[in-house]
């Protein structure tokens, strides 16, 4: 069975006038199905644009991403719409919540797109922020919530379609400690069910509680391997603090 | 996604920024209310105009003969022969001679016209005598000097009531009046009821010529005018020969005349409204354009949940179309208030704005909507994904 995400190669270069930037300069990555892997480097490191290329959002200047075995490096803006929609989930570090929908609406909204009927829109919204335990906000705004009730709704959001990969890009980084924490702890329960967890993190504590950890530096992946063996990494306190 | 979830959508956020879409709209409320409000009057105006020529009878002909030398001439006899050889076409006629001068009663006195016609002038104009009698056949062949005189007349020189069996100077020539009209407007100077008929023998004899140059007509019905005309113009060919020296008019080709000057009044006025709509959709396309800018964010998001293209652009375009469908609605509403106003205090008649015009209005409104929120809604569709949820 193929890898779940395949990276082959993949470059992605910027133009700045006569300069050629590599925000990623041939990396080359495999993930299965089951794994719960943190992608951690410092900022500019190139770990987002990683993500990004991962999750459809940006295109890679060179090489070859295949999703489920299939070659998608050529697809166009709305069949890369088609696989967002269909096999990933989003959890990004500003919830990215529309403002004017209510949390239903709002965790409804990849399965509208994917073009189900309203009542089972519904019924899988309401399921999904059972899953968060935030049913009962259901009719809620996302501005009348907490922070770390509105990272709950936009995970929920992330899981009602369903996902093959979920993406989160620095979930906890608009949290406090502990909220931080309560979020992790429902990533690690997500990936105990059997999901594929891909985290972007500058955070080593974080990435810590992974089970794999690939450290990008520059562009270039520096390290893949267990968590316990990146020497950041296994510095820290497993159970520690955000 | 369907098109009453996108409309709904775009109601919600139309809702939601109140102040801006009015002000979006008012571009489109202005352009349409304009077009109604013009179209309304103008088909009123036309109507009054067209109902007047009406009232002065559309089975009308008028003949008129300028010939300065006086040698081409037309007999009264050779008129009301070819009335009577054509009776399937036409009706009657009457010579209509001018006669200009002063009028004058006791001490009054004012310049005037005295129109010589024939006894059945009553019958072809549709007049009224409401007291005394009109023009009779004996008062022709006797050259009788007798007039009838219209309500001003009546109320200038005598009184309600008191003209007949008064004496008329006309040109120093007594009249007396044997009949009143009855009033036709306003009893005003210049209007159907200043007025004043004699035996056209004996307006001859007071223009002393026995040259009758302009004769009226009646058809025998609206539809055989044409016809009618036709044979006229044929005589009048025969006894005059040069088409230069008479002219022949109906009444029905004035008012279709005047029906085409109408129609391109109204043109020119729509396409000026037209204008301020075209402002209007260009008002809409530039909010659009803002909006999409404002909401790159939320576009981005909606493309990261798997929006394609078409589902961007389709909620552009319905809130652009809503935008302008909402304010063509409101504009319809004022235009036709605003329209049967105007009618009230302008023309003085009910008007109501036709439902063609109504339903044009509306979808254009939609048209300009959906054409100048294409451009804003391809640019929302086309943003880069991660651009977008960058965007701050």
């Amino acid at each position: 069975m193929p890898p779940l995400v395949e990276l082959e190669d993949i470059y992605k270069i910027y133009y700045m006038g006569d300069n050629e930037v590599h925000a990623l300069d041939g990396i080359s990555l495999k993930i299965e199905k089951g794994e719960f892997v943190a992608l951690i480097g410092k900022s500019g490191s190139g770990k987002s644009t990683c993500m990004n290329i991962m999750g459809c959002l940006d295109v890679a200047t060179k090489g070859t991403y295949r999703l489920n075995g299939k070659d998608i490096s050529n697809y166009t803006d709305d069949e890369l719409a088609e696989v967002r929609n269909k096999m990933l989930g989003f959890i990004f570090q500003q919830y990215n919540l529309l403002p004017k929908l209510t949390l239903l609406e709002n965790v409804a909204l990849p399965l509208l797109y994917a073009g189900m009927s309203d009542s089972e829109q519904k019924e899988r919204a309401l399921n999904a922020l059972e899953r968060v335990e935030l049913r009962d906000k259901a009719k809620n705004f996302p501005s009348q919530l907490s922070g770390g009730q509105q990272q709950r709704v936009s995970i929920a959001r992330a899981l009602a379609g369903n996902p093959s990969v979920i993406l989160a890009d620095e979930p906890t980084g608009a949290l406090d400690s502990k909220t931080g924490r309560d979020v992790m702890m429902f990533l690690k329960k997500l990936h105990e069910e059997g999901n594929t967890i891909v985290l972007i993190t500058h955070d080593n504590s974080i990435a810590a509680q992974a089970e794999r950890v690939v450290r990008i530096t520059d562009g270039k992946i520096v390290y893949d391997g267990p968590a316990e063996g990146d020497e950041m990494v296994s510095k820290q306190d497993k159970a520690g603090g955000v | 996604m369907g098109f009453t979830k996108c409309f709904k959508m775009a109601v919600a956020t139309i809702w939601a920024s109140k102040v801006r879409s009015l002000l979006t709209m008012l571009g489109i409320i202005i352009g349409i209310s304009a077009v109604i409000i013009l179209v309304s009057l103008m088909g009123g105006l036309t109507q009054q105009i067209t109902d007047m020529f009406n009232d002065l009878g559309t089975n009308m002909i008028q003949v008129a003969i300028n010939d300065r030398s006086l040698t081409k001439r037309v007999e009264p006899d050779a008129m009301y022969q070819l009335v009577s050889e054509n009776p399937d076409l036409l009706l009657d006629v009457s010579p209509s001679i001018n006669v200009m001068g002063t009028i004058k009663s006791g001490t009054e006195s004012k310049s005037g016209t005295a129109t010589g016609v024939s006894e059945g002038y009553a019958m072809m104009r549709n007049l009224t005598v409401q007291e005394g009698r009109f023009i009779q056949y004996s008062d022709i062949v006797s050259k009788s000097n007798i007039c009838v005189i219209g309500t001003y007349q009546e109320q200038n020189f005598f009184g309600k009531g008191e003209a007949v069996g008064q004496k008329l100077k006309i040109n120093g020539t007594p009249f007396i009046v044997v009949g009143v009209l009855e009033e036709k407007e306003d009893s005003a100077v210049g209007s159907g009821d200043d007025i004043i008929y004699i035996p056209y023998t004996s307006a001859m004899r007071l223009n002393g010529s026995n040259i009758v140059n302009s004769y009226t007509l009646t058809a025998a019905n609206e539809e055989r005018v044409d016809e009618a005309t036709a044979i006229i113009k044929q005589l009048l060919g025969r006894k005059i020969g040069d088409d230069d020296y008479y002219t022949v008019i109906s009444m029905k080709e004035l008012i279709e005349q005047m029906s085409v000057i109408m129609g391109s009044m109204e043109t020119v006025l729509v396409c000026i409204a037209g204008i301020s709509l075209l402002v209007g959709g260009i008002g809409i396309m530039n909010i659009m354009l803002v909006s999409v800018t404002e909401r790159t964010r939320e576009i981005g998001i909606r493309k990261s949940l798997g929006a394609k293209q078409k589902n961007i652009m389709m909620q552009f375009v319905i809130e652009a179309g809503t935008v302008s469908c909402i304010g063509g609605v409101i504009g319809i509403i004022l235009g036709a208030i605003v329209a049967v106003l105007a009618g009230k205090a302008l023309l003085d008649a009910t008007i109501t704005p036709s439902v063609t015009s109504i339903i044009v209005a509306f979808s254009v409104s939609v048209a300009i909507g959906i054409c100048f929120g294409y451009l804003p809604a391809k640019k929302a569709a086309r943003l880069n994904p991660i651009d977008a949820l960058r965007y701050d």
